[in-house]
């Protein structure tokens, strides 16, 4: 979440609350909604790396709150997450690890594996189905609908398997 | 509602025989959803057009309702569909010197409703599938994605007791595919009874059950899962 959070305060200085709602607002109900203890400990790293600095400022009545704001520091470390280019998905071998060694122990058959993995995938599209529903923006939209595309490759390598080992 | 036993199909066009399908045996509930999945070859097309009559068994039976129809002559099945089977086809099969909205109302106006009421239905089916603009178009001046709804809409014109479709959003993108959820999802919540045939697990994910075809034979027939969910975060992981 290290980046996540100075791309925001990239945008402008926010103390650790506005950074959560800005989070959840973007990604709307795709969003795995983050906790605000995690992120008051990634900012305090943040700071002590030199990456983010903290203002108090007063409020009445109410303790004092940090807000954040970037450092020279903090965006070299931005454009450089940007720039590199990103990791690919990983194919589920967990699943794979399973399907090919399980049944060379007796425990348990392919054709079951794969049907009990099966219905396991449209539970979770299920899940995707119905966050889609509740997500209102294009970017919470595009986020459910590539997750929903990786599942449904998952599925298909899952027909192949079928097809080449039971 | 639907039951089929002992099915078997056995396609013998170019000398060979091929067991398309090998002894099925299966029962669907009233209001139940079945998504049929299963590699190409595996006979999900050739079973759901022979549940639909469009392809006559080469044994076994098949029952609706507590009738056995596979012996219907094919007057018979087609007097059938009109009544309480709606059939949407892989290649959509509208009537290409007909307008869309004529496509949509014919087989309701073949099974005796008034045209105000076949009307009606036609736009609020249309509607749902964001064609109500396309109402007087041809099929010819359509996308594929287009006839595809069109094709859907058709099906569903007559409020079918059981609503059998090959593949129905193969050629949807993502947005179309999302008003054909939503009218599925109603048509479910209505209480009539899907089979469907899919490749898609977007579609799938609607069903109460999935039956899971590989050589013409079932070889997984069950639930999917429903869990509880605190949130979408358990479903998506960003990192």
């Amino acid at each position: 979440m290290r980046l996540h959070l100075l791309a925001l305060l990239a945008k402008e200085p926010a103390h650790g609350y506005e950074l959560k709602q800005a989070l959840e607002q973007t990604f709307g109900a795709a969003y795995p909604s983050p906790n605000i203890g995690q992120i008051y400990v990634t900012l305090a790293r943040l700071e002590k790396d030199g990456l983010v600095r903290a203002v108090d400022v007063e409020q009445s009545n109410r303790p004092n709150k940090k807000v954040y704001y970037l450092t020279a520091t903090g965006r070299e470390a931005l454009t450089t997450w940007v720039e590199e280019p990103t990791e690919g998905p990983r194919v589920r071998d967990e699943f794979y690890m399973k399907l090919v060694l399980a049944p060379l122990t007796g425990i348990a058959d392919r054709m079951a594996l794969i049907s009990r993995q099966r219905r396991h995938y449209l539970g979770l599209m299920r899940e995707l189905n119905e966050v889609m529903e509740r997500s209102e923006s294009t970017v919470a939209r595009l986020l459910v609908e590539g997750a929903m595309l990786h599942l449904q490759a998952d599925l298909d390598w899952l027909e192949r398997c079928q097809e080449e080992l039971c | 509602m639907l039951k089929a036993h002992n099915l078997v199909k056995i396609y013998a066009a170019s000398g060979v025989p091929v067991h398309a399908v090998r002894g099925l045996d299966l029962e669907i509930e009233a209001g139940e959803f079945v998504a049929i999945m299963g590699p190409s070859g595996s006979g999900k097309s050739t079973l759901i057009h022979m549940l639909g009559g469009l392809d006559p068994r080469t044994s076994g039976e098949i029952w609706l309702d507590g009738k056995r129809v596979d012996t219907l002559s094919e007057s018979g099945w087609a007097l059938l569909r009109r009544k309480k089977v709606g059939f949407v086809f892989q290649g959509f099969n509208l009537v290409a010197n007909m307008t869309v909205a004529d496509n949509v109302e014919l087989p309701a106006l073949l099974a005796g409703t008034s045209p105000r009421e076949a009307r009606e239905r036609r736009e609020q089916l249309l509607d749902k599938l964001s064609l109500s603009d396309r109402a007087e178009a041809s099929p010819g001046q359509l996308s594929g994605g287009e006839q595809q709804r069109v094709a859907l809409a058709r099906a569903l014109a007559n409020r079918p007791a059981l609503l059998l479709a090959d593949e129905p959003t193969g050629n949807l993108d993502s947005r179309n595919t999302r008003d054909v959820l939503r009218l599925l999802g109603e048509v479910h919540r209505g209480g009539q009874t899907i089979v469907m045939v899919t490749h898609d697990a977007r579609v799938a994910a609607l069903a109460d059950r999935v039956v899971s075809l590989l050589d013409g034979e079932i070889v997984d027939d069950g639930r999917i899962p429903r869990r509880k969910i605190a949130g979408a975060g358990e479903v998506i992981d960003l990192r």
